[in-house]
């Protein structure tokens, strides 16, 4: 198979007492929807959060089709083609989910303080083209008739979509989600697969956290495991499901929590 | 269906216009001339508030020391456009600067803007408390070297400021002298008034533009939720170094334009409590919502004036005396104000629509 789109190498991350990340090591081919799983505090959106740029890492390395990544500078990573959501729904709460999504836009324009004043023919195109993108990614995401609602006014499961249709709009070629199922019923979640199903049919690279072992399974081309900041296990669905160091980091947690 | 509230939007601005152009002369003829100033200054405050608002209603960046850059923009002027520089140091100035004010207001934009930088830069990774407290510092420390630059070379005059300030001159004419058009004589003030009011309006201009584009966009979306910002791709360093930067330049055309209307400037005038003022009128209008900050300092400026003026009379006819003077009566009611509009209007007088409703969905939540 060809080069993989992302590969990270080594990363290591530690907050105090804390080591988060051990020396991560995992490649991302393009094209595949590629799992993240492990118990709670596993570290896996410690490694999202160093992928996107938000902490930088204490070691390691991650390049992105080929190039290295600028970690630690979340603009220009959002820029090279690498886009989220949040855990905890991060939404820009006052603004409209269409002007939500317009402010994904943000990198891929050019309106500078005069040609804003000024609103000149190139910056009145590119307002115009801003705002029918944002309603067709909104469209995309199912959720347009919402578009002048406040962003806070949408349901649990629709600010997901909205979240998800922001990052699109960076124009992303690797969309890394985090949990986007937490907190969903079972009809959102179906909708949630169904709307992933439909990137991957549409050629884009998808990164998932989540905890929702069904989905995982059914969804992901491949998976794999941290534990305790390590990766534990690497590979298809069925057999990360049965490898014996997988089963015991959960139930070990499991056990430990009870 | 398309044309009648295209029609209204026209009528209304055309009706506001005529108010606006006439309202020196109303007020003039109703209240006397020291009203028109008090207006002119209702102006400047205007300016100011909108100038703030891009920082700390925008961007969401408490600014405790907005005033400092309205203090460079009036201490430009004054040493541009008084003899003082050449009282000074007469062996560098022949002859006193006369800028022209078309050239100092630029100029003072700019220095302003570059100061607004300067503030900016080393505060990036501050916010709320910590940010606002290092932007007080920031204002006091300007005032102070106004206060102080006069020695060893006397640059700003020190405390007893800088006097005979030149009025700006448009067309061969200052603003502070009468001018007589079509047979009716046009006070100063009055020429000001139309000088401020142009000036204003293109700052309303300014902020309705950037407030509607990409730029606008960023700040609010670094004031609701600054590392969902950072990940959506926007630099938000830059964008708030701009946020600061254009915010200050505001300042500096507003401190010009006071230079040239007093005639005076003395760092008294750039205290905290007019950095704590002007916050006021962006907080009570309705942070972010550029008619709610413009009826903000519309309100607040004319608030002690009126107070100064109704105080004395309405205490002495009911009580017999003046028990509380004007000015601290104006702290009072101002602070009464203030928990009024906070308790119960918490977005402000006039908020932008999706604002309110937010807060009031926090409401029901509660
Ligand atoms: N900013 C931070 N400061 C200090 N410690 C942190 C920080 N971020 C994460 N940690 C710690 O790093 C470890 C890994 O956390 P992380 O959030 O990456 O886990 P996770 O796998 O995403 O867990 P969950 O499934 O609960 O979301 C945890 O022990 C957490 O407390
Ligand atoms: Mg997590």
């Amino acid at each position: 198979m060809s080069a993989p789109l992302l590969e990270a190498r080594g990363i290591s991350k530690r907050f105090g007492g804390v080591q988060a990340l051990r020396e991560v090591s995992l490649s991302i081919r393009a094209g595949e929807v590629y799992g993240l799983i492990g118990p709670n505090g596993a570290g896996k959106t410690s490694f999202f959060n160093v992928l996107t740029g938000l902490y930088s890492a204490d070691q390691g390395e991650v390049r992105f089709d080929g190039q290295p990544l600028p970690l630690g500078v979340p603009h220009r990573i959002a820029g090279l083609g690498i886009a989220r959501t949040f855990q905890n729904i991060r939404l820009f709460g006052a603004m409209s989910a269409l002007e939500n999504v317009m402010v994904g836009r943000h990198i891929r324009l050019h309106t500078g303080v005069l040609g804003a004043i000024l609103r000149t023919p190139a910056a009145r195109r590119e307002e115009a083209d801003t705002e029918a993108r944002a309603h067709a990614l909104l469209r995309y995401v199912g959720i347009d008739r919402l578009a002048n609602q406040q962003a806070t006014h949408l349901s649990y499961g629709d600010q997901r979509r909205l979240e998800i249709a922001r990052a699109l709009a960076t124009e992303p070629r690797l969309l890394a989600l985090d949990e986007p199922a937490a907190g969903m019923n079972a009809t959102e979640t179906a909708g949630l697969r169904a709307l992933i199903e439909k990137l991957r049919g549409d050629g884009m690279t998808v990164l998932l956290i989540e905890h929702d072992v069904k989905l995982v399974m059914g969804l992901c081309d491949r998976v794999a495991v941290l534990d305790y900041g390590e990766k534990i296990a690497e590979d298809v669905p069925d057999v990360v499901r049965r490898d014996p160091r997988v089963i015991a980091a959960y139930l070990g947690r499991e056990a430990a929590d009870a | 269906m398309s044309a009648d509230p295209k029609l209204k939007a026209r009528l209304g601005i055309a009706l506001i216009g005529v108010a606006l152009a006439v309202l020196p002369f109303v007020v003039g003829a109703t209240f006397g001339n020291s009203w028109v100033r008090i207006v002119d200054f209702a102006l400047l405050y205007i300016m100011l508030a909108l100038g703030l608002n891009i920082v700390v209603g925008f961007a969401g960046l408490l600014d405790l020391g907005y005033i400092a850059f309205y203090a460079v923009g009036a201490y430009l002027y004054a040493l541009l456009s008084s003899p003082h520089l050449a009282t000074a140091f007469p062996a560098l100035f022949a002859v006193a600067p006369g800028w022209p004010v078309w050239a100092v207001l630029p100029l003072g934009a700019l220095v302003a803007g570059l100061f607004g930088v300067m503030l900016g830069a080393p505060t990036l990774k501050l916010r709320g408390d910590y940010l606002a407290i290092v932007t007080l510092g920031f204002g006091e420390i300007i005032r102070i070297f106004l206060n102080n630059l006069n020695a060893p070379a006397n640059i700003t005059n020190g405390p007893q400021g800088i006097n005979n300030i030149a009025a700006a001159q448009i067309g061969g004419h200052a603003l502070n002298r009468p001018l007589e058009l079509f047979g009716v004589m046009v006070p100063g003030v009055h020429l000001q008034y139309y000088f401020f009011l142009a000036l204003t309006l293109l700052v309303v201009f300014v902020c309705v533009r950037l407030q509607d584009s990409r730029l606008g966009r960023a700040w609010v979306a670094i004031r609701e939720d600054e590392v969902a910002a950072r990940a959506c791709g926007i630099n938000t360093r830059n964008v708030k170094l701009l946020a600061f930067g254009l915010g200050a330049t505001f300042g500096g055309v507003a401190g010009g334009l006071f230079a040239g209307f007093q005639g005076f400037v003395s760092p008294e005038s750039f205290g905290l409590l007019e950095s704590v003022m002007v916050l006021c009128m962006v907080v009570l209008g309705g942070m972010g919502h550029i008619p709610g900050v413009i009826l903000g300092a519309v309100l607040l400026a004319l608030l002690p004036e009126a107070l100064r003026w109704g105080a004395v009379p309405v205490q002495q006819s009911l009580f017999g005396k003046v028990l509380i003077d004007p000015e601290s009566l104006r702290l009072l009611l101002f602070g009464i104000a203030l928990v009024v509009v906070m308790r119960w209007r918490p977005a402000g007088l006039w908020p932008s629509a999706l604002r309110k409703r937010e807060l009031a969905a926090h409401g029901e939540a509660a």
